[in-house]
This record gives structure tokens, C-alpha cells and sequence, in this order.
């Protein structure tokens, strides 16, 4: 399984936010992607997660010989946002087992997600009572109920204590583990071991190494061997 | 498929018996609508009754239309739209979902409620099971084109006002038969060609709405 991404350009608004954004994330990899506010990190997820339609390029994920992209892709994402899609007038079970019943499981899967997160203890409680960081705790258990592929995460750890942070850090690796694959927007380091790296500036896409997992050589057609591969950005100099 | 789906109508029914809002505000403010005309047009049961039908029939668009600002703006805007385009289910079956909720926490309460308001304007007995007849075949036209106006301004804070000059329009065409059904009745004519009318409203509807109102969550969520 591999996520690749192809000569994605996007737009918003007119201006262009990253141009000729090309790279690999093979299974069992997390992305890291890092960068000012603005440099386009959340706008890359959206397009990934099929939101944002990209200006120009594509995205796919390589399964089996298979090319799954567009609508194909999407079932195999999960995506945990700036908003964590929290109904407080429901329980925080409750939340959670509307997510299981829509990915088609059981409410078996509930429990483990709540005590990953640390939030057994609020399962009754009702979710509009949760605080900023139960709120995003609630958001990241529905990443576990769903049992998706590719998890797309924009500032996770934002409003988590040092604990909590650490515990989300651990779910990232024990995803990758398992032969998943995350993209991560983040201005920390996760402390995951040996994760991609992606450095967006604004208007312009400088890669930056992750301990030689990044060929900076012109990008091929088929560099199946290279894990990750960007090219950069209308030709310019790496960074 | 089906069991997603079903936990989305079941998460709608569930929110709208929590926060009280959607189905039984719809309700009452149709029922207070009703009411209020015989104050005000005075109690000539003649009058009245030749004008049953069409009151009911205003009163329930207007009632549909209360909750429809909210039907996928909260979703918009705590981000569970997002989370539902990621679902494994194309993007109209969850609008259709949703849709199937609004009409049961609104469309179908006004269904029930609309033949006892129509005896109480002093509608004739032997029209009341066209009254049912019509609502039933009528309502859903409302959820439906409801659906597009709410989707249409899902992204736009204050859009209650908007939804309504979008859609009012949309409800023309059910309004016309509808009251046209319950009217022919009245006046002992044929009443099934306007009723199989309204019914092909909401068929039509059902067909269309779905697709149209997934095409502006897209562009909402850009």
C-alpha cells in the first residue's frame, strides 16, 4: 500500500497555495508535515481527504495493483480536523457509536476507543460537557471506531496535555505498526520514530529530509524503489 | 449501506428529541398558525370551510420551513459534514438520510396534525381523508425541496431568511394541488387527479433533491 501524491497543485481563492507537490508515503510511514501558519498544511489535507478538488495533479493510494483515487479513496480515509464533528447534546458514547454504526461496526468497537483516549470515564457524561481537550480526544477516538487506512490529521495534539499528547502519539505508531499510513499537520515533533518530513512555505514547496528518506534527485516516472520522492517546486532549489 | 443509513436517521431522530427544537417547534407553530385564522377571519362556518384546505396547506410549508435552516448547517459547522464525505456511502444516500428524518420529526407530525385542524375550521367530514390523503402525498415534496434551499445555504451563517425565499417558491407547485385536492373534495368533484399531481411532486422531488443538494454540500465544504 502506498499514498502517492502527483504534480498536486491547489488553489484557493485564485492563489495558488502550493504548486507541483509530488511524494510517496509508503505503508507503515507517518508524514510529517510541518510549516507557518498559511503555508498551506490544512488546505494539503483537504485536498488529500477529496474536499478541496486539486488544481491540477491527483492523489491515489496504490493497494494490491490497485489505484483507488477520488470517490474510491475516500472510504479508506480518515480524517480528524479542526473540528471534531461532536454533538453535545448526545453522550460521548453516543457520539461514538453513530461513527461505529456508519463504518458498518458494532458497538464493541466503542470501549477500545474510549479507554485508548482516556475517556472512559465521561462515556455517559454528555459530550457538551467535555472540555477543549475531551472535545479533541472524542474526535481522535473516532480515527480508532473506523478503522480506516490513511489517517489525515490536522494539529491532533492541539489543546491535548503532555499525557494525552503522548497517548495520540502512541495510537499514530501503533497505526503505522500495523501497516497503516498517517499525515499529520503539526508544529511538534509527535516524537514518532523516523517519520516522514514535509516543510511547506508559503507560495513555494521545499522537502527537507527525514534522516535520508527523501531523494532530492529529479523525480522520475517510475521510482518504484525510492519509499519517497518529491520533486520540486517549478524546478527550484531544494531547501 | 443500510445500517449506516439507518444510524443516520437514527442519530437525527435522536437530536431532534434531544434539543426539543425541529419537530416539535414545526408542530406547534403549525398548529398556532391554524388557530389563529378563525380569530381572525371570524367564525362563518362557510367561509371557513371553503378555505380549509389552503390555510392548512400555507401553515404546513411554513412549518416545514422552521427547521430547515439547521437540517445540514449544524453538520457544516461542527465538521461532521466532513467526516460523513468520508463515509462509505455516496454523498446523496446521506442527504437522502437525512432528508427521511426531517420528514419524520416534521412532514409526518404536520401529516397527522393537519385533518383534526381542518375539522376545526369546520372542514366537511367526508373531505377530511383527502385532507390525510394529500398531506401524506405532499409532505415529503416539502423535506425534499426543502433539502436543496438548506444545502444551498449551509455555509452561510443567518441563512434562515434565505431558505425560505429559495424554497417558498420551490413549494408552489405542492401548494396548488395539494389545496386543490382537499378543495375538489369539498366540492364533491373527482379529487385523485390533483392527489396522483401532488404525489408526482414528491416522486419527482425524490429523484432530483438528493443529487442537487449533495452537489452544493460539495461546493460548501471547498
Amino acid at each position: 500500500m502506498e499514498l502517492l501524491i502527483d504534480n498536486l497543485c491547489a488553489r484557493r481563492g485564485g492563489r495558488s497555495v502550493f504548486d507541483d507537490l509530488s511524494l510517496r508515503v509508503p505503508a507503515g510511514r507517518a508524514l510529517l508535515v510541518t510549516g507557518p501558519n498559511g503555508a498551506g498544511k490544512s488546505t494539503l489535507l483537504r485536498v488529500i481527504a477529496g474536499f478541496l478538488p486539486p488544481a491540477t495533479g491527483r492523489v491515489a493510494l496504490i493497494d494490491r495493483g490497485e489505484t483507488l483515487s477520488g470517490a474510491a479513496l475516500q472510504p479508506r480515509l480518515a480524517f480528524a480536523g479542526h473540528m471534531d464533528a461532536v454533538k453535545p447534546a448526545l453522550s460521548v458514547a453516543e457520539n461514538l457509536a453513530l461513527w461505529a454504526g456508519i463504518a458498518g461496526r458494532d458497538r464493541d468497537a466503542i470501549e477500545p476507543a474510549l479507554s485508548a483516549l482516556g475517556l472512559e470515564a465521561m462515556a455517559g457524561r454528555p459530550a457538551g460537557e467535555c472540555s477543549a481537550g475531551q472535545r479533541r480526544r472524542l474526535g481522535l477516538a473516532r480515527l480508532l471506531v473506523a478503522e480506516r487506512s490513511v489517517w489525515l490529521m490536522d494539529e491532533p495534539t492541539s489543546s491535548l496535555d503532555a499525557g494525552s499528547a503522548a497517548a495520540v502519539s502512541a495510537l499514530v505508531a501503533r497505526h503505522c505498526d500495523a501497516g497503516g499510513i498517517a499525515v499529520i499537520a503539526t508544529h511538534l515533533d509527535m516524537g514518532l520514530h523516523d517519520p516522514l518530513r514535509l516543510d511547506l512555505i508559503p507560495e513555494r514547496v521545499a522537502p527537507q529530509g527525514g534522516e535520508g528518506a527523501l531523494d532530492p534527485a529529479p523525480k522520475p516516472a517510475d521510482a518504484d524503489e525510492d519509499p519517497f520522492l518529491v520533486g520540486p517546486a517549478d524546478g527550484g532549489a531544494f531547501r | 449501506m443500510v445500517k449506516a443509513l439507518g444510524a443516520i436517521v437514527a442519530r437525527d431522530l435522536l437530536l431532534a428529541l434531544r434539543l426539543g427544537g425541529g419537530g416539535a417547534v414545526g408542530l406547534a407553530f403549525f398548529v398556532l398558525a391554524v388557530v389563529l385564522i378563525p380569530l381572525g377571519i371570524g367564525r362563518e362556518g362557510e367561509t371557513l370551510a371553503r378555505i380549509a384546505g389552503g390555510v392548512v396547506w400555507v401553515a404546513a410549508l411554513l412549518a416545514a420551513l422552521l427547521s430547515l435552516d439547521r437540517l445540514f448547517q449544524a453538520d457544516v459547522e461542527d465538521g461532521t459534514l466532513e467526516q460523513l464525505m468520508l463515509a462509505d456511502l455516496p454523498l446523496e444516500a446521506v442527504v437522502a438520510a437525512k432528508t427521511v428524518a426531517h420528514w419524520l420529526t416534521t412532514g409526518l407530525p404536520i401529516t397527522l396534525a393537519a385533518p383534526l385542524l381542518a375539522l376545526m375550521l369546520n372542514l366537511p367530514l367526508g373531505s377530511v381523508p383527502a385532507m390525510a390523503a394529500a398531506m401524506l402525498a405532499g409532505t415529503p415534496a416539502l423535506s425534499l425541496a426543502g433539502a436543496i434551499g438548506a444545502a444551498l445555504t449551509a455555509g452561510i451563517r443567518r441563512g434562515g431568511l434565505l431558505v425560505s425565499i429559495l424554497v417558498l417558491p420551490l413549494y408552489v407547485p405542492t401548494l396548488i394541488f395539494g389545496a386543490r385536492t382537499v378543495e375538489n373534495a369539498t366540492l364533491d368533484l373527482p379529487w385523485s387527479a390533483p392527489l396522483m399531481l401532488t404525489l408526482a411532486i414528491s416522486l419527482g422531488a425524490a429523484a432530483i433533491a438528493p443529487f442537487a443538494a449533495a452537489w452544493a454540500l460539495r461546493i460548501t465544504l471547498r
